[in-house]
């Protein structure tokens, strides 16, 4: 029925007068390399996030100390000497904002790293022992997502003092329930595969078939899940520091300025745009990343 | 579906219970106290006051009493559109309030409940009525200047935060063009600001996930065959992808609800709105020990409820999924 092999038959091609040049493989991360570079968006919020992390990191050394005040000058707008103006105490504002961005941003990573630290190990914990024990602790992550944890963190940061450390710790310990289910559903899914079979027959232990097998192949996701992670935690520190529960005075953080805005902004708007701006400006390109990053990483929604 | 209820309901009862248990301790074993902030009053009155507080029993006796006012003890729900008072309609009395000795919790839920109530129902609205359609347009037309123009809408709704979002627009509307009050909640034009505020980040949620749930319907054999058999675009879009395609949208609702909820507190203190939110983090910041539980319980009994209810709706609409 099938025609014959031809390709058998067929003339052997000549063979190469000089060695090709043998293409690169493609790995899993070349490939999302590949496609993460097309994304413009994408490209742009990683540009845009690195930026101002090192302007925040290394901005502070030139500009002038955020607790340098100038009372005789109050509050001006933009101008030559002062590029953002100043606020009613004549500090300027610029300098506020890249140490208030150093508070932010490192809210932003610690915090995450408590919630990727918590979640990963607890989902994969769950998703790979699976059974009785499996229900259960996801039957906790879900009475835990039913409840109004925001709540929680303001009677937390009310009753033991508005500690910065408590706070990477209580945003942490909110923010790592959806972690918990991605990596828990990646897990599922690949603890079937032979190569785990593999590990288990070599008489590997169970914590180092989860680690150092398991974990590194659900890495995508999780990369993609962190970065997503970092703009709500940020937006949770912000929340609170508009409340007046996070970063407290004279320390400062885009949150706090923002609050700080708000309240005058009637006479001096400048208060409330320019944090209010570099605070969207670092959601949008956190968010641009993460959806771009998911894209090249191609991994599906949370919601599954 | 009635037992799955049952169940759930059940389910709650615990977890209510730790709820309980954990404010009412934590409150109790960190420094500072109620009266600390105030002046220093004499022997005698602060006798009376930890007397009336009943904070002179021991910890554990307090505890069980509170857990027994708490316990409803009777059912007449109807009572509750006479006023939201939780201690006719169910017996549930969560006792005076610390910082107003005057009022009890209840009578003051009864009275800032109602207000947050129609912020919360107002910005839901809101987010439906703007997320639903942005998201609808952007899938059906698919990768043309107005999805691009609906999806860059979406991303600024959920990264402008609210407490910036809402400033702004007062700084706009209220300050420069005068069109409306900068706080307040007294017509209902005050209702404006607030729940464009608060719905914001919600309506761009939703367009997301109405645009991904219809992208994903519209690729579907029966949307073809409905297609064939010439049905209009109109119909195909309302009567064949709409249960479908929204399927993510109600899954989103509980999530959502509970987002307005505590989005509430921000809104509520840049509007300046007599609402429980406000309520709430002020009686943080007083130590009003039950003023604090009670907010709580209610918060807590508010989401519970209306997970349940958005887990209902979504087997509902999805007869692919089942009770379990």
């Amino acid at each position: 029925m099938n025609s014959s092999p031809a390709p058998l038959s067929a003339p052997l091609p000549p063979p190469p007068a000089e060695p090709v040049e043998l293409e690169a493989g493609h790995s899993l991360w070349s490939g999302a390399w590949h496609r993460l570079r097309k994304n413009l968006l994408a490209l742009c919020g990683g540009v845009a996030v690195i930026c101002l992390a090192l302007l925040c990191a290394i901005g502070p050394i030139f500009a002038q100390s955020y607790e340098d005040q100038n009372l005789d000058l109050g509050a001006v707008g933009p101008n030559a000497a002062h590029w953002l103006g100043t606020d009613t105490l004549g500090r300027d504002l610029f300098a506020r904002m890249l140490y208030g961005g150093r508070i932010s941003l490192m809210v932003g990573l610690v915090a995450t790293f408590v919630a990727l630290v918590i979640g990963v190990s607890y989902g994969a914990i769950a998703g790979y022992v699976g059974g009785k024990v499996d229900a259960a602790m996801m039957r906790i992550v879900d009475i835990l997502y039913a409840l109004p944890f925001t709540i929680f963190v303001i009677l937390l940061m009310v009753f033991f003092g508005r500690n910065i450390f408590l706070l990477f710790f209580a945003i942490g310990a909110v923010e790592w329930l959806t972690m918990a289910r991605i990596v828990r559903g990646q897990v599922l899914s690949i603890k079937r595969m032979e190569f785990i079979e593999a590990a288990r027959a070599l008489g590997f232990g169970r914590r180092r078939i989860i680690f150092r097998h398991v974990i590194p192949n659900v890495l995508g996701p999780i990369i993609v899940y962190t970065t997503l992670t970092i703009p709500a935690v940020m937006l949770l520190e912000a929340f609170l520091s508009f409340l007046g529960l996070g970063v407290q005075p004279p320390m400062s953080s885009w949150g706090a300025l923002i609050k700080d805005g708000a309240d005058k902004m009637e006479e001096f708007w400048w208060l409330l745009v320019f944090p209010g701006g570099i605070f969207s400006l670092t959601l949008f390109s956190l968010n641009f990343l993460g959806d771009g990053l998911r894209d090249a990483l191609d991994v599906r929604s949370a919601k599954d | 579906m009635l037992r799955y209820i049952g169940r759930r309901l059940l389910e709650a009862i615990p977890v209510m219970f730790v709820i309980i248990t954990g404010t009412f301790f934590m409150q109790r074993f960190v420094p500072g106290g109620p009266f600390t902030a105030e002046k220093a009053v004499t022997p005698e009155v602060e006798r009376n006051l930890l007397a009336y507080y009943h904070l002179n029993d021991p910890l554990w006796k307090q505890y069980a009493d509170y857990l027994w006012d708490l316990t409803p003890k009777r059912f007449h729900p109807f009572a509750l559109t006479q006023g939201f008072d939780l201690k006719e309609a169910f017996g549930i009395d969560f006792r005076p309030s610390f910082k107003y000795p005057n009022r009890t919790v209840n009578e003051i839920i009864a009275d800032k409940l109602p207000v947050s109530l129609e912020l919360g129902v107002l910005s839901l609205g809101v987010a439906l009525a703007v997320g639903l359609p942005l998201g609808v347009l952007a899938a059906v037309k698919r990768n043309s200047w107005i999805d691009y123009v609906c999806s860059s809408v979406a991303m600024t709704g959920i990264c402008v935060p609210t407490f910036v979002l809402g400033p702004l627009l007062v700084l706009a509307f209220a300050i420069h063009l005068g069109w409306f009050n900068a706080s307040g909640w007294y017509g209902p034009i005050d209702r404006v600001l607030p729940s464009l505020t608060l719905g914001s980040v919600y309506a761009a949620y939703i367009a997301r996930l109405t645009r991904g749930g219809f992208l994903e319907v519209l690729h579907q054999d029966y949307i073809r065959t409905a297609r064939a058999k010439g049905a209009s675009e109109a119909r195909v879009i309302f009567r064949h992808a709409l249960r479908g395609g929204l399927l993510p949208v109600v899954s989103f609702l509980g999530p959502a609800v509970a987002g307005i909820l505590t989005g509430s507190f921000v809104i509520e203190t840049i509007f300046q709105i007599p609402g429980l939110g406000r309520e709430f983090v002020n009686s943080a910041f007083n130590r009003d020990y039950t003023l604090i539980l009670g907010t709580v319980i209610l918060y807590a009994g508010f989401i519970i409820a209306l997970n349940l209810v958005v887990d209902v709706v979504q087997v509902w609409m999805n007869p692919k999924l089942k009770f379990e």
